[in-house]
């Protein structure tokens, strides 16, 4: 076994890894807050089905997720996933597995943040937005002048949690055969007959979630500039 | 429009629920007066205030400033009223809350510029040169720069004040503007709102500061049980009151 090739091909599962992790945090973040206006929305049909939908997510896990989304295409549609890859304008079916993969992580973490994102906003007291009302500021000038900074102050620890997770979270994708860090490293298992890879893999993981930790304490220092009265 | 009848509110009413909060609320303020809301707890003081605010839409009756119909609770029943008709009639009004509500995350100067800047009420200079102002009328221009949990609670609340008037309101709105505060800085606040009515401040005060409210204002309100049961001058009310309600008040306070 020649230790530099393993490791060659170990960073380039983790490359992987650190594709799906990036991509899923840039669409679920976002998503996050559109399903928590969705679940808060006043008009009660949106707010239970997003509930619902919510309850689903996070009652299930990831992995059979991950295997269901496979079948939305066939099922659903009525699109074979040869097709459905060629819709896509994706020459290879892997990328078309990362796609799904991709969707079903994004959508699963976005719940996770929508009622950590809820949590932190129904925390704000609400003085602050009606402050912002008697001040003539608009619903969206509220929140995003007054209510935001406050909120992302208030969900650093959670939301730290859950993106230490996700790293390792990722290693799920190995279900759908993307070659993540895990997947790559049971390969080398296998052809040479020696645990190696798995640790090396498992220090990958510990270094970056390191980084992460570090990143997200210099983040705090500088959401918590203030002291809320 | 008669001078007395700057403020106009006519028959208010409002229920949370089956709880009947104001039970037909009628009364008048003149320009550049003070008027001072006292009464017990639960009376319905507050609820006035926020109505005033449109923080709470009353379910009845009208409010009307210099004339201009800014309320009317048919108008409501028929879902006549849009947000941004709202938000521009709520401008009439400033409020400062009991319990300051400063935004933690902003300087002082950020606190009173902020509202102005995005309602574009000029450009950021003249903003903020006029902030300076209405914060050194306060007191505190060696605070521009310090967040509110770096300030006391009589500073806080005095900031809270230069904030609402950076919007410059026609009637500047109190609810229990010292109910947080210690005694010795309840002063600071009372004085600063001695200094308003020289600058000639429709004002409007809920409080239970029953000296403040003899010294400061024009006319009294007494509250009970969502209606005013007495209302006057302060000598009227504080001196001479007639009504049983309003003694029982005033003497419960000398008790101890």
């Amino acid at each position: 076994m020649n230790f530099w090739s393993v490791m060659y091909d170990l960073c380039m599962g983790f490359g992987m890894t650190l594709k799906l992790f990036a991509l899923t945090l840039v669409i679920a973040i976002p998503l996050g807050l559109l399903f928590c206006f969705c679940s808060m929305s006043k008009f009660k049909p949106l707010s239970w089905l997003m509930k619902g939908i919510i309850w689903v997510v996070r009652g299930t896990p990831l992995l059979l997720q991950c295997v269901i989304v496979t079948f939305i295409p066939s099922v659903l549609l009525k699109i074979p996933n040869k097709d459905f890859a060629a819709m896509l304008n994706l020459d290879k079916m892997a990328d078309l597995q990362f796609i799904f993969v991709l969707f079903a992580f994004s959508v699963n973490y976005a719940c996770y943040f929508a009622v950590i994102f809820e949590g932190g906003i129904k925390n704000i007291p609400k003085g602050q937005r009606e402050a912002g009302q008697v001040l003539g500021m608009t619903k969206l000038q509220i929140f995003f002048h007054v209510i935001l900074m406050q909120v992302i102050r208030k969900i650093m620890a959670p939301m730290s949690n859950e993106v230490i997770t996700l790293v390792k979270d990722t290693a799920l994708a190995r279900a759908l055969s993307i070659t993540e860090i895990i997947l790559v490293a049971y390969e080398k298992v296998n052809k040479y007959a020696v645990l190696s890879p798995l640790f090396y893999a498992g220090a990958f993981y510990l270094a970056f979630s390191g980084i992460l930790t570090l990143l997200f304490h210099l983040l705090e220092k500088k959401v918590c500039y203030y002291e809320v009265t | 429009m008669e001078d007395n009848k700057y403020l106009e509110v006519r028959g208010l009413c409002k229920s949370f629920g089956n709880v009947n909060v104001l039970k037909g609320v009628d009364f008048t303020l003149g320009h550049g007066e003070i008027l001072t809301i006292i009464g017990s707890s639960g009376s319905g003081k507050t609820t006035l205030l926020r109505c005033l605010n449109f923080l709470e839409l009353a379910d009845k009756g009208t409010i009307s400033v210099a004339g201009e119909e800014l309320f009317n609770g048919e108008e409501l029943k028929k879902g006549k009223i849009k947000d941004a008709q709202l938000r521009e009639k709520r401008l009439h009004f400033g409020l400062v809350f009991q319990s300051f509500n400063l935004f933690p995350q902003y300087t002082v100067l950020k606190n009173v510029m902020l509202a102005p800047k995005l309602l574009k009420k000029g450009n950021k200079q003249e903003l903020e040169e006029k902030a300076k102002n209405l914060i050194a009328n306060v007191g505190l221009s060696d605070k521009l720069d310090a967040y509110p949990f770096q300030l006391s609670g009589g500073q806080q609340q005095r900031v809270s004040i230069a904030r609402a008037l950076a919007l410059e309101p026609d009637i500047l709105c109190f609810d229990e503007p010292t109910s947080a505060l210690d005694p010795e800085l309840t002063v600071e606040v009372l004085r600063v709102i001695k200094d308003l009515k020289t600058t000639g401040k429709t004002m409007v005060i809920v409080t239970h500061e029953m000296e403040f409210a003899r010294n400061v204002s024009d006319r009294v309100i007494y509250m009970r049980d969502g209606i005013i049961e007495a209302q006057g001058t302060p000598e009227e009310i504080f001196d001479n009151p007639e009504n049983e309600h309003l003694k029982q008040f005033l003497n419960s306070g000398k008790t101890i």
